[in-house]
């Protein structure tokens, strides 16, 4: 939903008439305008994949990750600009390690989730400040389970059983409500977001993209990580050969 | 002060620190905790409170056994004047009440009940970063991630998670006895009595413990507190019964009950 809000949007301290405030919705715009990012939550854990988008050919295959540990038992998956979203990560790693501190125990996903979703808030609400540019996916496993959120740009945190931001978000969401994610281990899941991330890239538009995955579930311990390289390799495989299948018909 | 020494010259000193020398005993069991202490508060030798209650309540599922002095050093009685306006109060009541609140919050912000670790956690960052602090600790509680758990804080500082704790002056005489009558799995009503036994045999030998014993036993159903007055518990070796008065010997039948 496209509108200008010509003389209201100059600062994220004005409303507009009709109640919006637009330096948000400009700040949701380059988070739609990043690489497809998704998480799932799947029986026993949280499987989580970025399109990262390749600016050039010079770039080392690895690099400027966009998934992002917080804490042993959760990390963060970052879709828009990349700059914004290392400051809410280093944010997030500090609230972890100070409630560790504090109360001796790993920080609740929930409490996390609230605490980076304040943080964010907090840069809407003065003139001095910008809003943050990315939408953040957090996945983590605590004694409760695992658990997703979502966060974006106005500060807004939602917990979810899928989510993606980013270009292909309405068609990843599309195919993400057709898995069935409450019978799928991580193992099966990995592949699934694969092939997701694969299907939803636009080859007309983009050139060549990077698969990042990441999990943390019960084979991974509880641990958040890189998705071990030979399911990755794995992964790509399976979601090369569905995506030729889907072109011969 | 030079005093005119002669035999039955009681020196009470009633200037002395407040001291909780005292037992407190933490015992975990099959399907949650037992704590329990004694109940007396001397002032060198007179007992100003003989019905303390050193069990205190953190949180509906947390309590903890206190033991310590009242420290009359300048920083800690600027602390208690804080809160006191005035009256002093023992360090680890400074402590617990700082931690009540903490838990209050923490629960507020949490949407459920703390648990027992993030409460000897807390207790702990207190302890062990004001050191002027004098308090010896017991931390029990249930809650639905661990079950039952004890931790012990000692003076210093240092939290250590254990299936049974003891501490207070008269913890010294209990060492032995909790190495031979301790197991692991115990019932409700087998820990409970463990406990008031021990804290029954300290009693007879510290002189700095005394009065009831008070039990705290906290499981998934809940909080269940016991009191049992002093004159009833059994006598152990060479232990006098209670009498009104020392002097009633004399007109007893047995005017030297202790000469053998």
């Amino acid at each position: 939903m496209s509108s200008i809000g010509t003389g209201y949007d100059l600062s994220v301290t004005t409303f507009s008439p009709d109640g919006r405030v637009f330096q948000i919705e400009y700040a949701s715009k380059a988070v739609d305008n990043s690489g497809t990012v998704i998480g799932i939550k799947c029986k026993d854990g949280i499987v989580m994949g970025v399109e990262k988008l390749i600016a050039s050919k010079m770039m080392l295959p690895g690099s400027n990750r966009r998934i992002l540990p917080v804490h042993r038992h959760s990390g963060m998956a970052v879709a828009g600009l990349a700059a914004d979203g290392r400051q809410i990560v280093a944010r997030a790693k500090s609230e972890a390690t100070s409630y560790q501190s504090v109360y001796g125990e790993p920080i609740p996903v929930k409490e996390l989730a609230e605490r980076v979703a304040s943080y964010v808030h907090l840069c809407t609400l003065y003139w001095w400040l910008r809003p943050f540019g990315c939408g953040v996916i957090l996945g983590g496993y605590d004694r409760d389970g695992p658990q997703l959120y979502m966060v974006e740009p106005s500060g807004i945190s939602y917990r979810y059983f899928g989510a993606a931001v980013g270009k292909g978000k309405q068609a990843a969401k599309t195919e993400i409500e057709k898995l069935k994610l409450s019978e799928m281990t991580c193992r099966e899941g990995v592949i699934e977001v694969a092939k997701i991330i694969y299907k939803v890239h636009d080859e007309a538009k983009d050139k060549a993209f990077e698969l990042e995955m990441s999990w943390v579930c019960d084979e991974s311990k509880q641990q958040h990580q890189k998705v071990p390289d030979d399911l990755l390799e794995e992964a790509k495989a399976a979601a090369r050969v569905a995506l030729e299948e889907m072109d011969a018909d | 002060m030079k005093t005119n020494k002669n035999q039955m010259d009681l020196e009470m000193n009633l200037n002395a620190p407040h001291s909780m020398g005292t037992t407190i005993i933490g015992v975990t069991y099959n399907g949650g905790v037992v704590l329990g202490a004694d109940s007396r508060t001397s002032t060198g030798m007179y007992v100003a409170n003989r019905a303390s209650d050193k069990i205190t309540q953190l949180t509906d599922n947390v309590y903890v056994c206190r033991s310590g002095s009242i420290n009359l050093s300048f920083a800690s009685t600027h602390l208690t004047l804080l809160f006191y306006l005035g009256f002093l109060a023992a360090d680890s009541q400074i402590v617990s009440d700082y931690v009540r609140y903490f838990l209050h919050q923490h629960t507020i912000q949490l949407g459920q009940s703390a648990t027992s670790k993030v409460a000897a956690n807390l207790i702990r960052l207190l302890s062990y970063n004001n050191k002027m602090l004098e308090t010896g600790l017991i931390v029990g509680g249930w809650d639905k991630y661990e079950g039952g758990k004890i931790y012990a804080i000692p003076l210093g500082g240092t939290l250590i998670e254990q299936p049974f704790a003891i501490g207070g002056s008269g913890s010294s005489y209990l060492y032995g006895f909790f190495d031979q009558a301790w197991k692991e799995g115990m019932t409700k009503d087998e820990a409970e009595q463990l406990v008031v036994k021990a804290v029954s045999l300290a009693i007879a030998r510290d002189g700095a413990s005394g009065g009831v014993v008070r039990t705290v036993i906290i499981n998934s159903e809940g909080v269940t507190r016991n009191f049992y007055p002093g004159d009833k518990l059994q006598l152990w070796h060479e232990e006098l019964e209670p009498q009104n008065s020392l002097l009633d010997l004399l007109n007893s039948s047995n005017p030297e009950p202790m000469n053998i």
